[in-house]
């Protein structure tokens, strides 16, 4: 099947006022009437709730954790990207979407992409409206900084928790509507299933984590802002309770999954300590605006302190191939760059897994109190986890699994193709093609809550009347069922291995072979295991306690179930994309430099997939992709 | 690096089944414990041993494990989230203790937070009380351009001070009133200090107090243990702040 994205035509600078302009209005006094859930309250999912609220929707929000507060978009440290142009420096929506589309080589739509640059502006104006504390200059002005992949400062910040502030802020707007009514919020509810009736979305089957209780709603849209999925690495600077749970049970219902190959992988992370370790911790990238990063030279300096190494004998790999844009190369290269650097036995630290993150030029040149100001809560984390003073030697860095630019495919409208599915945020694929650049996943989770969701979901619920279907009918039943029979086939197995020891397994496999270097032998072979492991862990798994209680094990077990199931699809899709782009690199699809060799003739399309069943061959469905605007270019950040 | 000698640790936890269970302390070994295991990691070699041994794990709340989330939440030793100096459970590390150490870890203990399920406890009145009034009543859309709001910086650095709040619950626990004011006063001070937040700041203060105190916490009466306890070093200050905040509004 060919897939239209239902993109507006025509100037793209007019694209997203004129299709605001033509979608249908939901009149003020019928809003109230339509149900809207919302599952999933991070920074897309509290935006939206907050915002459709308050515009008369009556809104049913969930989350897993115990408050909307904790999503994990609150761990984004860094900042949000916007096209303010504030300091002059040439920026504009133009040039916000040209960067993005370019740092995600060339595998996004061109359409999402311009809205989004052009409510970027939007956004900022939101957050500070709300009191979220953006860094401000000594004349109160709003402060920028620098991101990789970007030649302007753009970024606005709040010292290194801008996501923190951000979800506060969207949080707060949630909490006003749900004092107002218009809202309600369920919390500690995990999404399990889709229901779906006569080919449209109706509702959802949650559990109440606290309970054990299977619950049902029915709803006129079901709101997928569920984050993403890269916890199928196992270790991954995820939540612990991210998932591709929700996702995936809509999968199944016949939502198709777009380029799910497309992971990131985050270049500065603290690297693993041991095996026992549960997750790893980001450091934001801005630390990249002041740090140098090297390895030294020669092998033999590898165990030697950094400090007896000479500068002459330390390798600035990033400065070296990458002159114009050097340490803020974007994300994958400048992750790939340091795997290259380890697997020439340069690394240092535990394994050879890390490369060097030096602030000693920047404490010179500006004095540690600067230094301390811009980043000082990266340091003190740094130094709770290792130990060690990174103000008196280099942090040790590795890349992580961070961020899916992969998710469910939606149309213009933030649909899927299962109709009255919407997906938001990181649970979508739209925006960022095959990488995504820093500071641009809270722009892109807010533009979907508050400025796009608000007007496309009015021009779908124009077309049903509301409240058609209950939760007397049939297909919730069958979706209690459903759930149910899985519940106690977790807890009847009875078997030998944890679900983390099962989780663990996966995770070495999909970062071995479906990680940041991927080949057609890998790939087969996590083909051929990840099957292996599925049958052995409902053979073998071993879940404690009953469904019907608060169950820590059983909530895992669902997740990594999907997983297993899950993790076969992603190694699939980066299977067939014969080439390399972004975030998916093919060791066979390299320029002789070792640059990804993209293969536009072939491969410039989404690539969703449509679930065929257990065990079954998935179906490839394809999106062309049109450049209009911006023309494809081999990417360069030399 | 350190070396990766290992250490052997009794573990004094709270167990309860439910809200209506009455609990009681349950002793576990935790074996092969290094010093760069964090403390949540610690507990989950406890757990999976407890799986393979066909007993119930311990449950705890736990999400982020960087010390942003705010899930985590146990009392170590007596000092919630263990006393570390700006330090949440998940960020504190095993090399903080030594081999053949007894480790008491019990709930958040407080009037407002029942318990749920041995670790895990209810928070829900935090939320209540930010729906109380913790935000600025502006539209999505219709907002001035960010730059028309001048913020002096030292004004900002200050709001974000109070902002840093991780709403994790720490100072209730630690606070023998199990009063909220440090986590109410960090939200109206932040909305107080800003221009935004000034239109409303006087019905903030007086309905953010009104669902403290419903909600069932005490009153501040200077022990600074919520302080103490803050892993994001919320200053007691912001108690001072919302108190000045709260005597204007009478005269309002």
């Amino acid at each position: 099947m060919i897939l239209d994205g239902k993109c507006p035509t025509g100037p793209i600078e007019q694209s997203w006022d004129k299709h605001r302009f033509d979608l249908k209005l939901v009149n003020p006094a019928n809003k109230r009437k339509y149900n809207i859930i919302m599952v999933g309250t991070g920074l897309a999912g509290a935006a939206a709730a907050a915002s459709l609220g308050e515009l008369g929707y009556n809104v049913q929000a969930f989350c897993y954790q115990d408050s909307p507060r904790r999503a994990h978009s609150i761990a984004a440290q860094g900042g949000i990207n916007a096209a303010k142009n504030y300091p002059s420096d040439g920026d504009s929506v133009m040039r916000l979407m040209y960067d993005t589309i370019k740092g995600g080589d060339f595998r996004a739509r061109e359409a999402d992409v311009w809205r989004l640059a052009q409510v970027s502006n939007n956004i900022i104006d939101q957050c500070v409206a709300q009191g979220v504390p953006f860094a401000r200059d000594y004349a109160g002005y709003l402060d920028n900084r620098s991101f990789g992949g970007a030649q302007v400062s753009r970024t606005f910040y709040s010292r290194g928790l801008t996501g923190q502030q951000l979800l506060l802020g969207a949080y707060s707007a949630l909490s006003r509507q749900i004092k107002a009514g218009s809202v309600t919020m369920h919390t500690r509810r995990e999404m399990l299933d889709l229901v779906v009736v006569d080919g449209v979305a109706r509702g959802i089957t949650v559990r109440n984590l606290v309970t054990g209780e299977l619950e049902s709603y029915a709803a006129d849209a079901v709101c997928l802002a569920t984050g993403g999925y890269v916890n199928v690495f196992y270790l991954s600077t995820n939540a612990k309770g991210c998932s591709v749970t929700a996702n995936w049970s809509a999968a199944k219902k016949g939502a198709f999954f777009a380029n799910p190959c497309y992971t990131q992988i985050h270049p500065t992370c603290i690297p693993q300590a041991g095996e026992y370790q549960s997750k790893l911790t980001l450091m934001s990238e801005s630390l990249r605006n002041d740090g140098r990063i090297w390895v030294p030279k020669k092998k033999e300096d590898v165990g030697k302190l950094p400090a007896e190494i000479p500068d002459a004998d330390r390798d600035y790999y990033l400065e070296r191939k990458y002159p114009s844009y050097g340490n803020l190369a974007p994300r994958d290269i400048a992750s790939r760059s340091a795997k290259e650097a380890c697997d020439a036995g340069l690394g240092v630290g535990p394994g050879g897994r890390g490369v060097y993150l030096d602030f000693a030029d920047s404490i010179k040149r500006l004095s540690e109190d600067t230094v301390r100001e811009r980043y000082g809560n990266l340091f003190e984390m740094y130094e709770k986890i290792t130990d060690e003073n990174a103000y008196k030697r280099p942090m040790r860095i590795y890349p992580a699994p961070h961020y899916a630019m992969g998710g469910l495919w939606v149309d213009y409208n933030l649909m899927s193709n299962i109709p009255g599915l919407f997906v938001l945020g990181e649970a979508n694929f739209s925006v960022h093609g095959a990488n995504r650049l820093g500071a641009s996943a809270l722009m892109q989770g807010l533009s979907d809550g508050y400025f796009v969701i608000p007007y496309t979901i009015g021009g779908y619920l124009v077309t049903v009347k509301p409240g058609a279907v209950t939760v007397d009918h049939p297909e919730f039943k069958k979706s209690i069922e459903d759930v149910k029979a899985t519940t106690n086939k977790f807890l009847s197995i009875n078997g030998k291995k944890t679900v983390t020891e099962f989780h663990r397994e996966l995770g070495k496999i999909m970062w071995e072979n479906v990680g940041m270097a991927r080949s057609k032998e890998s790939l087969t072979e996590a083909i051929k295991v990840i099957p292996q492991i599925r049958d052995d862990f409902w053979k073998n798994v071993k879940v404690t306690g009953t469904g019907a209680e608060l169950n820590q094990q059983l909530e895992n077990a669902g997740r990594v179930a999907d997983f297993l199931e899950f993790g076969e699809l992603l190694a699939r899709d980066a299977l067939h994309r014969e080439e390399s782009c972004g975030g998916h690199f093919r060791v066979e699809h390299q320029l002789p430099d070792g640059e990804a060799m993209r293969n536009d003739a072939d491969f410039s399309y989404v690539g969703a997939w449509e679930y065929k069943g257990n065990n079954k061959e998935p179906e490839l469905h394809k999106e062309p992709l049109k450049f209009e605007t911006i023309h494809l270019a081999v990417r360069s950040y030399k | 690096m350190s070396d990766h000698k290992t250490m052997t640790l009794t573990l004094i936890v709270w167990r309860q089944k439910n809200a209506n269970d009455s609990g009681k302390f349950e002793t576990y070994t935790a074996k092969n414990i290094t010093d760069h295991h964090s403390f949540l990691e610690m507990l989950d070699c406890v757990n999976e041993d407890l799986i393979h041994a066909g007993k119930e794990p311990i449950v705890f709340d736990h999400d982020c494990r960087e010390g942003i989330c705010g899930m985590c939440s146990q009392v170590i030793n007596g000092a919630p989230h263990g006393g570390q100096d700006r330090t949440t459970v998940c960020q504190l590390h095993m090399r903080k203790f030594k081999d053949g150490d007894t480790i008491y870890i019990e709930p958040w203990r407080a009037r407002a937070f029942p318990i749920i399920r041995d670790l895990i406890v209810d928070r829900a009145a935090l939320d209540t009380i930010i729906q109380a009034g913790g935000y600025t009543s502006c539209h999505t859309g219709g907002v001035p351009d960010g730059n028309a709001i001048m913020i002096p910086k030292p004004i900002a650095e200050e709001a974000t001070d109070a902002a840093e709040c991780i709403g994790c619950g720490a100072c209730v626990a630690g606070c023998p009133n199990g009063a909220a004011m440090l986590f109410t006063g960090a939200k109206v001070s932040q909305l107080a200090l800003l221009p935004q937040g000034k239109a409303e700041a006087v019905a903030r203060v007086k309905n953010m107090t009104a669902a403290m105190a419903e909600c069932g916490f005490g009153n501040c009466t200077n022990h600074y243990e919520c302080m103490a306890a803050c892993p994001k070093g919320i200053n007691v200050k912001f108690i001072a702040r919302m108190n000045r905040e709260f005597l204007k509004a009478q005269f309002a």
